[in-house]
């Protein structure tokens, strides 16, 4: 289960903020997660609770931004919401959606005392 | 939820059916001006980041390509389900090779010593990494085995990565190409069902194919989904057994090697 290492990456991110910005809790987390990135929403929180215990964001609250998958045709250029990585172009009907947005894993921001 | 991995019944179907997972509303999520209390009398601050969750697998993943590179490496990430003869497959390949090129290997696995003595029988330097628990291997863990063994010089590294058509795909490890491994006794609809490995693959490996004969897949429609996910996917059918295919497999092996030679430094 990759969202075990993505979480605790995601936990290093934050305990760097930690140290150059002078924090010593975290309240809230906000990541966000592509929807045609490989990461399951509820496994990610799943892990992300495991991995704070004793850390500066343990008990931190965890939101999980969802972000849709926007693909353009590698042949005719129509961009179009996409769910899938194998969806035909609405317009042209050609395979080989490339993604445009959607696929990002990213820490937003921290709420911090 | 189930409590052994944490895989969300939120994403999970059943029968076609989404299973009920947790209820209540989605989170929203409000941007706020960073540095800013949230509420008046408020001790908490909000911290902006928008730092990439791969960022530090891409760095040691960078550093990687630069090692490969100024040494003329061709380095590949070999990935497949288990079972799919990656290892008879890159046996076969490196009897093929040994006596021309400099050749290594990195094996992955979550236990055992058991490929990379296959390996090691063909004469070949062969480093395991066992991940434990771990279902890939990530960048940091081939900078580690790098570090322990003799870099193939103007030559072919080939990391075999854990047998997992999922995780695997999101670690960049700092390769030229990932190579996939889909044998013809898995499921035609295999490269639907883990679009993220073969929209990531340049090359696909349809291995065992001295056994169609004997077997209902449908070898045109496995290599119809693979093209739906990845219409630039270069594929390949070849047998580890019979050695069908392997010119074809060697012959872009040579063809990739040239161009990681021509970029290492004088």
């Amino acid at each position: 289960m990759h969202e075990m290492s993505l979480a605790e990456s995601a936990l290093q991110i934050i305990e760097d903020a930690a140290i150059n910005q002078g924090f010593t809790r975290v309240r809230t987390v906000w990541l966000e997660i592509g929807k045609l990135s490989c990461v399951e929403k509820d496994a990610m929180s799943f892990c992300f609770d495991a991995v704070i215990k004793d850390t500066v964001a343990d008990g931190a609250r965890l939101e999980i931004l969802e972000t849709a998958g926007q693909g353009r045709c590698a042949r005719c250029g129509h961009e179009m919401q996409i769910n899938t990585l194998y969806e035909a172009c609405l317009q042209c009907g050609s395979y080989g959606m490339q993604v445009v947005a959607g696929d990002a894993m990213r820490v937003k921001e921290l709420e911090v005392e | 939820m189930c409590m052994s991995c944490g895989c969300g019944a939120n994403g999970v179907f059943v029968r076609g059916k989404r299973q009920s997972g947790k209820t209540g509303a989605p989170a929203r999520f409000r941007p706020h001006a960073a540095g800013t209390p949230l509420k008046d009398n408020d001790a908490t601050r909000i911290v902006r980041l928008e730092q990439d969750i791969l960022a530090k697998n891409g760095a040691y993943a960078a550093r990687n390509r630069e090692l490969f590179s100024s040494n003329g490496i061709l380095a590949l990430n070999l990935v497949s389900s288990p079972g799919s003869g990656k290892t008879a497959l890159l046996v076969r390949t490196l009897q093929a090779l040994k006596n021309t090129r400099s050749l290594a290997v990195i094996e992955g696995d979550q236990q055992t010593d058991n490929d990379a003595e296959r390996i090691r029988a063909t004469g070949i330097e062969a480093i395991q990494i066992n991940t434990g628990k771990g279902c890939h291997l990530d960048a940091e863990m081939v900078e580690r085995a790098l570090r322990q063994m003799r870099l193939p010089q103007n030559g072919i590294l080939f990391i075999e990565n854990v047998g997992n058509l999922v995780c695997p795909a999101a670690f960049d490890l700092g390769e030229a190409a990932k190579v996939a491994v889909l044998s013809a006794t898995e499921g035609e609809d295999k490269p639907l069902k883990y679009p993220d490995m073969f929209r990531a693959a340049r090359l696909l490996l349809l291995n065992k194919c001295d056994l169609l004969p004997y077997l209902v897949f449908d070898i045109a429609l496995a290599e119809s989904y693979a093209r739906r996910v990845n219409p630039d996917i270069r594929i390949i059918r070849i047998s580890a057994t019979s050695g069908e295919g392997m010119g074809e497999w060697l012959a872009w092996l040579e063809a990739h090697q040239k161009e990681s030679n021509r970029h290492a430094p004088a």
